[in-house]
């Protein structure tokens, strides 16, 4: 009987198996940041026990960096407090860390592929929920909490009991103008945010085929907000072309003995999954989240839905609840929604391909009056790449804020947030309530509608300019 | 970690789905570098509504949270844990955990019971109707019992369910197959990174 390209991953990384115990699984890589680690560094410290392996670990200052003034000190004393304790955790343990300023500082899951270091059939974990965009190369990618990053920090290992797996099949090719994040929101929206629950979810199809490798790690990056442990997809030759000379890749012989290994990584033509889903890549258009979770999302073109229309009780008051909150009426057309931010950034979509989508759209264009229009950069490489390709100039002249790396408004641990009953157009993940700063409203989109949302000052696809 | 074993008390319902752990404790309270203090911000946003049910004062004291389903959805952050933990909660009820979240818990002795949805709002139902109800959760029988009688089983596998009981540590119990690891990583292939 075949396998899939999950099982594959998971049992060449089966350090022990026992009868009525978890598998304890190896990890290949893990990527440290300064908010999930401080107190695993001092479990370690109390136990007297050490990192087994610095050189399979990397850090970086992310959540809490300020986007603007990288050279002042951080101005909020407990971040400056929480990057300070990264720094020496670091230095005592002896691992690698990318400090702000840094010309390899970034988000962590935009440095560890940038690097080369998420790899094909790779097992990665960070205390971050958003570590399931390592998948896009085939990797074994999840989120853990504090307590399994102190466990692998100790032991390189992780106790699992074995996940169930789910294929997403995306047939067709998406039609001109629908992007990576638009499938990624229709899928969220079409399996709720439990559906994948206890599974690793295999994106697969023509569809995804298609997808450059910024687009697969949009896709397999929101995997947890369909509830899911990981998000993969097999790895081709555009994941090779992705990683062929990046620092950390392998080269020469190296280079086609793995290779070889990689091509390897594919679900058998004979393996089943727990369940499948099919989604047809033609049916779709621009989508936009109108609630409080992301899988509360609907087409741009449709209106703010009807709560009375869940047949579900628990979906219809969230609903009613998700229309309060986001200060919505049933029946407004999602196009006659007016934002007075927008945030083009995150793990999900701070990539080069991204800030080009959002640039393509901006050129020769104003950012409307009263809107303003943060461009935050997933990485320092990602944004020195944009400077020579010449987008800071293009965000610049329409009026946008050209930003530092860093997590920024995703989540506003850092100055960047809204303000209560501020409305913003994001490419980040989480519309959840006040996660971009209390009392803020957020509309999840693509680049491409986040940066034709800041020319008209409402939600708004490129086409409809 | 604290073992878990018998547990009675009284419990608090929570209608709403989808409570994300950003709405369990908001990102501005993850700053900290310490384990403890986190009770201040658990559902910091909600509990400014003076309606909101943690604030009703027939609900204090209340140690085993009971909520709708698809709870501790979102982000990996454990401080939800210790948040709930620290507020005073030895158990958290629901139709649905997000993965993380229940890894997390169990990691910390904080219990997570699944039920189905109509049980856990018959229970909701039972507690408005009266907050002083008694609730004993009992890990060893995977029983949740009410002081009316009633009694509901709820699943957790094995292994989680003796290392709760017995409080056990994980990497102690892993560093006893530290050889194990060792020689798995004598076959790791050549080209796999290194960061250094």
């Amino acid at each position: 009987m075949g396998r899939t390209l999950a099982e594959k991953v998971y049992d060449a990384h089966v350090v022990r198996q026992a009868e009525g115990e978890p598998d304890l699984l190896y990890i290949d890589l893990h990527l440290v940041h300064e908010v999930t680690s401080p107190q695993a560094f001092d479990g370690l410290r109390m136990a007297g026990r050490l990192v087994r392996r610095p050189d399979l670990t990397i850090a970086t200052e992310d959540h809490n960096v300020p986007t603007t003034d990288l050279l002042a000190p951080i101005a909020d004393p407990v971040s400056r407090v929480q990057i300070e304790t990264l720094r020496k955790n670091c230095a005592e343990f002896g691992i690698r860390l990318h400090p702000m300023g840094d010309a390899g500082q970034g988000i962590v899951h935009v440095i560890g592929p940038q690097l080369g270091l998420t790899q094909p059939g790779m097992t990665v974990v960070c205390g971050d929920s958003h570590t399931s965009t390592h998948g896009a190369f085939g990797a074994l990618a999840f989120g853990i909490g504090t307590s399994e990053v102190e466990h692998v920090l100790a032991t390189q290992s992780l106790p699992q009991i074995r996940p169930k797996t789910m294929a997403i099949t995306v047939e067709n090719t998406l039609p001109y103008g629908v992007t990576a994040k638009d499938l990624i929101l229709a899928i969220i929206a079409r399996i709720g945010t439990g559906g994948g629950q206890g599974h690793i979810v295999e994106y697969r199809g023509e569809a995804i085929r298609a997808l450059s490798m910024e687009g697969r790690m949009t896709v397999c990056n929101m995997s947890i907000e369909a509830g899911a442990r990981a998000g993969m997809i097999a790895p081709d030759e555009t994941t090779f072309a992705y990683l062929e000379g990046r620092p950390h890749a392998p080269s020469g012989a190296e280079w086609e003995a793995a290779k070889e290994h990689w091509l390897s990584l594919r679900t058998d033509d004979d393996a089943t999954f727990d369940r499948e889903i099919v989604i047809d890549a033609a049916e779709l258009t621009p989508f936009v989240t109108w609630g409080t979770n992301p899988g509360q999302g609907v087409p741009l073109a449709a209106a703010v839905p009807d709560p009375a229309e869940f047949a579900d009780p628990a979906a219809r008051s969230a609903a009613e609840r998700a229309l309060e909150y986001m200060g919505l009426t049933a029946g407004t057309r999602l196009r006659d929604v007016a934002v007075d931010t927008v945030f083009v950034g995150s793990c999900t979509n701070g990539r080069i391909e991204d800030l080009r989508a959002a640039a393509d759209v901006v050129k020769g264009r104003r950012v409307a009056d009263g809107v303003r229009m943060l461009v935050v950069p997933g990485s320092m490489k990602v944004k020195k790449q944009a400077e020579q390709e010449g987008l800071k100039e293009v965000f610049s002249a329409a009026g946008a804020e050209w930003r530092e790396a860093g997590c920024s408004m995703c989540l506003g641990m850092n100055p960047d947030q809204l303000k209560p009953g501020e409305r913003s157009a994001s490419t980040s993940n989480r519309n959840f309530e006040g996660r971009q700063g209390k009392g803020g409203r957020t509309h999840l989109v693509s680049p491409a509608v986040a940066a034709a949302t800041a020319v008209t000052g409402r939600l708004t696809a490129p086409a409809d300019l | 970690m604290e073992a878990f074993t018998v547990h009675t008390g009284r419990a608090v319902p929570l209608r709403r789905s989808n409570v994300d752990t950003d709405q369990i404790i908001p990102a501005v309270w993850l700053k900290q570098v310490s384990r403890t203090g986190f009770e201040k911000g658990l559902f910091a946003a909600w509990r400014e509504d003076p309606s909101f049910v943690l604030n009703d004062p027939a609900y204090a004291g209340a140690s085993i949270l009971v909520a709708g389903p698809d709870f501790g959805t979102g982000s990996s952050r454990e401080h939800a844990v210790w948040a709930l933990q620290q507020y005073g909660f030895r158990a958290v009820v629901a139709a649905r955990f997000g993965d993380i979240f229940r890894n997390n818990a169990t990691k910390m002795g904080l219990l997570p019971i699944q039920l189905p949805e109509a049980d856990v709002e018959r229970m909701q139902g039972k507690i408005e109707a009266d907050p002083a109800k008694e609730f004993t959760v009992d890990l060893d029988r995977r029983e949740l019992r009410c002081d009316d009688g009633g009694v509901l089983s709820f699943e957790i596998d094995d292994y989680t369910r003796w290392r709760l009981l017995e409080g056990l540590d994980d990497i102690g119990l892993t560093l006893r197959h530290a050889d194990a690891i060792a020689s798995f990583e004598q076959g790791r292939s050549s080209w796999l990174p290194v960061t250094a």
